[in-house]
C-alpha cells in the first residue's frame, strides 16, 4: 500500500524520500515556490511553498512528505502569507511591470496574478542597483533580483563556472560576478549557459529579442503559473 | 587583473601558505589579509582565489558578509562604538558625536586623509563597563568624554595601540556571586583523569545522569547530542565551542575565556572522549580577537601538558586538539549551522536542517557544538559525578546558570544562581530599584514586567543564554524595542525573504513610529509582520526577531500608542524632511527653507 498525506483534505500519495511539495505537484495539487527547480536540490529562501504541517509551518520544498500528516496549503491563512511575501519582493527592489521587457513570462509577476497582489501594502524600498550592459549578449538587470540564486546554482553546479555569487548581507545582500572589474563582459559567461536560461524574474536578459513575443501571447498570458507549473508535472 | 605592491604581495603569499592554501581556511585568511592594508581592496581577492583556485566571486561573496571584513578602504584607526541598549542608556550616541566633532569627521564616514572612520557596531559583549568601543579589534570600556578627549588626541598625534594608556585596555570580570563553576578550583587535566577513567561509555552515562542542558539558550540535553555524534557514521568527528557570544547583553562567555579557559579547554577535551573526537574547533567572535593570544597560550601549555595532541594522558588513541577559528562580526553566525558554514569557510547561511550537525555537520563530518558555558560545567560532572551535578536546580533545569547582569543597577557583572533563582531575588543581589522590565535571554529573549518578576531562571519557566538587562522606570521600553529591531535587520543573513525584508519592514515602522507619524494601521501591520516572521522564517534569528515587539506591544502597548499620530492612517513620507538635502546644499537653515514654518508664516 502507498503510502499518503492529507493536503488540504485531500489524500495525496507519496513515496519515501519524497518532499511535500513533489509529492503534492503530482498529484494536481498546486504548491506555489520561486527558488526551487526540478534539477536543484531544495534551496529554502523564498518561503512561498511554506504549508503547516501537523500545526507547523515547513518549507514544503525541503521536507520529506511524512504518513497521516494533515498539511494545510491553500487556505485563506497560508495563501495571505503568500501574498505577502510576494509584497516583500515587490518593494524590495524595483519592480515596474509595464516597461519590463519579461513581463508575461515573469514568474513573480505571474505570483503577484495568482495570490491576487492588488497593491504594494510596504513601503518601497527603491535600491540602487545599476545594470550591467557590459556583456554582447546579455543584460544584467539587478532591480529585479529576488536571490533564489537559481543563476548561482546553475552556473557553478551545471556550467561548472561560478559565474555569479551573492555577497552584502541582510537587506544589502547582492549578485555579483565573478570578475575583479564587475562586469559580466570579464567574465567567461555565454548566452547558452544554463545560467544565462534560469532567471524566474526578468534579472538575466538575451539581447536583441526582448519582444520576439508579443505581450499578450507569453506565458502566463496563455495560461496561469499554476495550471503552467501542474501541466508540465513536477518532475 | 590589477597589480598588487610587490611587498603587499609576499605578506598575501605568506598568509596562503600559511594556511595551506586551504579554501576552508577562507575567512582566516581574509582576516589576516585584511591586516596587510587595513581592509581589503579588489586585487587582493582576486589573488586570494587565484591562491586557493576558487572563484573569485566565492571569495568577494564571503567577504561581503562579515561586518569586520571591509572591501571599501576604512581609516587607520577604525573606531566602532558597541550599540547595545544598555550602550545607548549610557549615552553612547553623544559620545560618538562628540568623538567625531573632535575629529572633524561624520559617523560612517572615513577621514579626507584616511587616518580615522567611526562608527557603531553590534553588542560587543561589554555592557558591565559600558559605553564601550572598539579600536582595531581592541576593547576599550567605562567611556566618558575625558576618555573619549584623550582617544581623539591620541588618534590625531596617530599614536600607535600599543602606546596607548594599558588602563584603557583592562577588561574587567566583574564576578559578583560565585556557584559551583566559578568557585572551582581545578588543576588543568583533573577532570579528564577522571572521565577516562570511567571509558567513554562510563563518562557518557555520568553525563546523562547529569541532566546538563545546553547554555546557550536552547537547552537541548548535552548527552544526547555527545551519544548521536558517537553514533554517527563517520570516522572523523569533530566538537565545535561555539564562542560566538553575540546575543545583546551576554558576556558570560567572554569571562569564562578570560579566566577559566582552562576549564573551557578541558570541556572540550572530555566531549571528544566521549564522543571519539580528534578535532577541536573554538568559534570565537570577532569581538573578543583580543583573547585569542592568552587563548593560545593556554592551548600551548595544555599541549605541553600533554592534555592536548597524541595518546591525550598515556591513553592510547585518544588524539585531539583545538584550534581557534575566528568570526568577523556576523551574529548569525551564533546559530550552529551557520557557524559550521563560517568554519568551512563561506558565508554565514544557516543550513536546512535535518540533517542535524550531529549527523553531517563540519565538512559533512559527525559535529557537537556546544556553548562556552556547558562545556565549562561538564568538568564539574566529571568530578563530582552526574547525581551531585544534578542535585542542583530545578526538576528539568539542573546545575547553575550563569546570567550577565547590565543595565539599571549597582552592580552589574556575572552571577552564578542555581536554576530555579527567582528574578527579585537577582534583582535584589544585584541592586536595581524601580525596575520596570528586564529583558531576558538578549535581544531574541523575552521581556518581563514588573508583575512578572517572581518567576524563575529555568528551562521550564523563563529560558536564557545568559542575559539579564533592567530598565527601570525612566526608560522608554518602545526605544528598547527598536534597539533590539534595529540589531536584528542589521543581523539578519538576508537569505530567506521574511527575515531580509520582515526585519526591514519593522526597522521601518518602528522608526515611522519614532519620528511622530505612527497611526493605528501601523500596529496592525507590525502585528502582521511579527507572526510572519515568527512562522515562515528559515532560521531561529528570523523567528526570533519580533519577540522585542511582540512583549512590549504586549505589555507596555501604551508606549507605542502616545506616538500614534492618527488612528487611522498617516503616511510615513515627510515633505519637509525630504528637503533635507536642498538644505545642506544651499547652506540655509533658516525658517524659509522649512515647510512647516514657512506655512505657518504664510497663514499669519
Amino acid at each position: 500500500m502507498t503510502k499518503q498525506f492529507l493536503l488540504d483534505g485531500q489524500p495525496v500519495p507519496f513515496e519515501d524520500g519524497q518532499t511535500v511539495l513533489e509529492a503534492a505537484r503530482a498529484a494536481g495539487h498546486y504548491i506555489p515556490s520561486l527558488c526551487w527547480h526540478k534539477d536543484f536540490p531544495p534551496h529554502g529562501s523564498c518561503k512561498l511553498c511554506v504549508v503547516k504541517a501537523a500545526g507547523r509551518h515547513v518549507s514544503a520544498c525541503a521536507t520529506p512528505a511524512k504518513e497521516g500528516w494533515e498539511v494545510e496549503s491553500n487556505t485563506p491563512e497560508i495563501n495571505g502569507e503568500r501574498r505577502g511575501l510576494l509584497q516583500m519582493l515587490l518593494v524590495e527592489g524595483n519592480h515596474f511591470c509595464p516597461s519590463c521587457e519579461k513581463s508575461g513570462d515573469c514568474e513573480l509577476q505571474a505570483l503577484g496574478y495568482e495570490y491576487e497582489v492588488l497593491t504594494p501594502r510596504f513601503r518601497h524600498f527603491f535600491p540602487d542597483r545599476p545594470v550591467d550592459a557590459s556583456h554582447p549578449d546579455v543584460l544584467l538587470d539587478f532591480n529585479r533580483c529576488i536571490f533564489c540564486e537559481l543563476c548561482v546554482r546553475a552556473s557553478r553546479d551545471i556550467d561548472g563556472k561560478s559565474v555569479f555569487a551573492l555577497t552584502g548581507r541582510g537587506i544589502d545582500k547582492h549578485l555579483v560576478v565573478n570578475a575583479e572589474s564587475g562586469r559580466l563582459a570579464d567574465t567567461d559567461f555565454a548566452k547558452t549557459d544554463r545560467a544565462a536560461n534560469i532567471c524566474p524574474v526578468g534579472v538575466i536578459l538575451h539581447k536583441r529579442v526582448g519582444f520576439a513575443v508579443p505581450i499578450g501571447e507569453r506565458t502566463f498570458d496563455l495560461a496561469t503559473i499554476s495550471e503552467k507549473t501542474l501541466k508540465e508535472g513536477s518532475s | 587583473m590589477s597589480a598588487l605592491p610587490s611587498d603587499e604581495s609576499a605578506a598575501l603569499d605568506g598568509i596562503l601558505q600559511r594556511h595551506r592554501h586551504d579554501p576552508t581556511r577562507l575567512l582566516q585568511i581574509l582576516i589576516d589579509a585584511q591586516d596587510i592594508a587595513g581592509w581589503l581592496p579588489a586585487p587582493v581577492l582576486t589573488r586570494i582565489a587565484a591562491g586557493l583556485d576558487i572563484p573569485r566571486a566565492r571569495v568577494e561573496g564571503v567577504a561581503g558578509f562579515y561586518s569586520f571584513l571591509y572591501t571599501r578602504p576604512v581609516g587607520r584607526y577604525r573606531v566602532l562604538f558597541s550599540d547595545n541598549i544598555t550602550d545607548r542608556m549610557l549615552g553612547n550616541a553623544e559620545l560618538l558625536d562628540a568623538l567625531c566633532r573632535k575629529l572633524w569627521i561624520e559617523p560612517g564616514k572615513m577621514s579626507e586623509d584616511g587616518l580615522v572612520s567611526v562608527t557603531t557596531t553590534s553588542c560587543t559583549g561589554l555592557c558591565d563597563q559600558g559605553p564601550a568601543m572598539l579600536v582595531n579589534g581592541q576593547a576599550i570600556g567605562q567611556l566618558n568624554h575625558r576618555r573619549i578627549n584623550e582617544i581623539a588626541e591620541m588618534i590625531r598625534q596617530q599614536r600607535p595601540l600599543e602606546l596607548w594608556p594599558a588602563e584603557f585596555f583592562q577588561v574587567d570580570d566583574n564576578i559578583r556571586l560565585k556557584g559551583a563553576l566559578l568557585g572551582l578550583e581545578m588543576a588543568p587535566g583533573e577532570a579528564l583523569k577522571a572521565a577516562i577513567a570511567r571509558g567513554p561509555e562510563g563518562w557518557l552515562a555520568e553525563m546523562q545522569a547529569s541532566n546538563l542542558r545546553g547554555r546557550g539558550g536552547a537547552g537541548f540535553a548535552t548527552a544526547v547530542k555527545w551519544a548521536s555524534a558517537r553514533n554517527a557514521p563517520g570516522e572523523l568527528k569533530v566538537i565545535v565551542c561555539n564562542a560566538d557570544e553575540g546575543e545583546p547583553g551576554t558576556f558570560k562567555d567572554r569571562v569564562l575565556l578570560n579566566r577559566y579557559a582552562d576549564l573551557v579547554f578541558e570541556g572540550m577535551s572530555l566531549a571528544a572522549w566521549a564522543v571519539g573526537a580528534g578535532e577541536g574547533f573554538v568559534y570565537l567572535r570577532g569581538e573578543y580577537r583580543y583573547l585569542r593570544p592568552q587563548l593560545e597560550a593556554v592551548l600551548a601549555c595544555r599541549r605541553e601538558a600533554g592534555l592536548l595532541g597524541k595518546n591525550i594522558l598515556g591513553q592510547p588513541g585518544f588524539d585531539f586538539d583545538i584550534q581557534i577559528h575566528l568570526g568577523a562580526g556576523a551574529y548569525v553566525c551564533g546559530e550552529e549551522s551557520a557557524l559550521i558554514e563560517s568554519l568551512e569557510g563561506k558565508r554565514g547561511t544557516p543550513r536546512i536542517r535535518p540533517p542535524f550537525p550531529v549527523i553531517k555537520g563540519y565538512l559533512g563530518r559527525p559535529t557537537v557544538v556546544n556553548n562556552v558555558e556547558t562545556l565549562a560545567k561538564t568538568c564539574l560532572v566529571a568530578l563530582h559525578g552526574g547525581a551531585d551535578f544534578a542535585a542542583t536546580g530545578t526538576a528539568q533545569s539542573a546545575g547553575t546558570k550563569l546570567i550577565s547582569i547590565s543595565g539599571d543597577c549597582a552592580m552589574p557583572g556575572i552571577y552564578e544562581y542555581p536554576f530555579g533563582a527567582q528574578i527579585s531575588r537577582i534583582l535584589e543581589d544585584c541592586g536595581a530599584s524601580d525596575t520596570q522590565a528586564i529583558q531576558v535571554g538578549g535581544a531574541s529573549g523575552i521581556c518581563l514586567a514588573s508583575y512578572e518578576f517572581q518567576r524563575r531562571i529555568a528551562y521550564e519557566d523563563v529560558p536564557t543564554a545568559g542575559a539579564f538587562m533592567i530598565f527601570d522606570g525612566t526608560r522608554d521600553l518602545f526605544e528598547v524595542a527598536r534597539a533590539f529591531i534595529h540589531f536584528f535587520a542589521h543581523e539578519s543573513c538576508g537569505f530567506c525573504t521574511p527575515c531580509r525584508v520582515g526585519t526591514s519592514l519593522l526597522k521601518g515602522f518602528m522608526d515611522k513610529l519614532a519620528d511622530g507619524h505612527g497611526a493605528k494601521a501601523d500596529l496592525n501591520d507590525i502585528d502582521w509582520i511579527d507572526r510572519l516572521l515568527k512562522n515562515a522564517s528559515h532560521c531561529g534569528l528570523g523567528s526570533a526577531s519580533p519577540n522585542p515587539v511582540i512583549d512590549t506591544l504586549q505589555k507596555f502597548r501604551p508606549a507605542y500608542e502616545r506616538r500614534l499620530v492618527s488612528l487611522d492612517f498617516e503616511p510615513a513620507f515627510d515633505l519637509d524632511a525630504a528637503l533635507a538635502e536642498a538644505r545642506q546644499l544651499t547652506a540655509r537653515n533658516d525658517p524659509g527653507a522649512h515647510l512647516k514654518t514657512h506655512e505657518e508664516e504664510e497663514e499669519k
